[in-house]
């Protein structure tokens, strides 16, 4: 099985921002991404909004899934421009951001009101599909609060 | 799943369960209630025995493809999982504590841009720990062309047991006369 995730990559981290930076419902989220080397974390700093139930209180599940989905799509986009990768195109940041096509997510523990960290690994990156899993955690990353199975479109330029 | 009032739900979902209706009753507060709900702009549509219709109107700050400016699949997970939540609540004859076990969404195409998303959430069968909850999202009337299906799994009642490894206290139970809490969050089982 091939591990797109850990081979060889050189991307540009302004890159992948200027990607996201240009998506309204990150900013809405207020996401972010760090990148060391070939390593993308995905950060949501904790704000009110996102809470959905205030008794606990805990993250809304839907906030949780949809950040496990968008550190997703990040990963596919940064193996999709590494360097030498297959497909990859002369200008990065050029490829349209992969669609989602089906996520399964087990949530383990309630998101607490407290900044969110995920990660992704591409299972498979094939030419039309990727398959990914992500593990989103909070105090521990030992102790993730969700994990995430999903399914995405890959799509060349266009 | 669109249509609301006749089909009676799935089985051991007692029909004169007083929970619904006083969810119901309190629609305004439940969506008020939840600052996520809020942040969407998400409205409460109906709720029933063991039902739940809620809907949030297309936004420019919701986009997820800037290039379409078709809204994010992110907002549509958000929708059906609180719409599950409520489902799966309103299925109770008294509340409880609730916890998300998983979630499953299958986008099926892209919601049309501009169009309000309207999620239709049906728990279709209670045990007395397990409610099963199917849901739907639509973007306009067409009941055969969904944008995006659910399937979730709540645990029910799990505030007795939740102070054994949780730090933080769980309200096991909403007072009846306050709005039920949102039953999305996910929690030790």
């Amino acid at each position: 099985m091939s591990e797109p995730s850990t081979a060889p990559v050189r991307v540009d981290a302004s890159v992948l921002r200027t990607l996201f930076d240009r998506v309204p419902y990150a900013r809405f989220l207020g996401m972010s991404f760090e990148l060391k080397g070939d390593e993308l974390t995905a950060v949501l700093p904790f704000k009110h909004e996102l809470i959905g139930n205030p008794m606990l209180p805990a993250l809304h599940g839907g906030v949780v899934a949809a950040m496990m989905e968008l550190t997703a799509v990040a990963q596919i986009f940064l193996a999709q421009n590494a360097q030498g990768a297959p497909g990859a195109p002369e200008a990065p940041g050029t490829l349209r951001v992969p669609k989602t096509i089906d996520v399964s997510i087990d949530y383990l523990r309630s998101g607490r009101p407290v900044d969110t960290y995920a990660r992704a690994h591409l299972t498979k990156l094939g030419r039309r599909i990727a398959n990914v899993r992500v593990e989103a955690w909070q105090y521990d990353r030992a102790d993730p609060i969700a994990t995430l199975h999903g399914h995405f479109l890959v799509q060349g330029e266009g | 799943m669109s249509d609301s009032s006749s089909s009676s739900p799935g089985g051991r979902i007692p029909r004169d369960a007083p929970l619904w209706q006083t969810m119901a009753a309190n629609a305004g507060m439940m969506i008020q209630g939840t600052p996520q709900a809020q942040a969407l702009g998400m409205r409460l549509v109906s709720i029933g025995p063991g039902r739940a219709v809620a809907e949030v109107p297309w936004r420019e700050d919701l986009v997820g493809d800037p290039e379409t400016g078709v809204i994010a699949s992110g907002v549509v997970t958000t929708l059906l999982d609180n719409s599950c939540g409520m489902a799966a609540f309103a299925a109770l004859s008294q509340p409880a504590s609730t916890a998300t076990l998983d979630l499953r969404i299958d986008y099926m195409r892209p919601a049309k841009v501009g169009a309000t998303i309207r999620a239709e959430a049906e728990c279709y069968r209670l045990t007395r720990t397990v409610a099963f909850v199917r849901a739907f999202a639509f973007d306009g009337d067409d009941a055969a062309d969904p944008v995006a299906a659910a399937q979730a799994a709540f645990m029910m009642g799990t505030g007795r047991r939740a102070g054994q490894n949780r730090k933080a206290p769980v309200t096991s139970a909403a007072p009846a006369a306050d709005p039920p809490p949102a039953s999305e969050a996910p929690g030790d089982v």
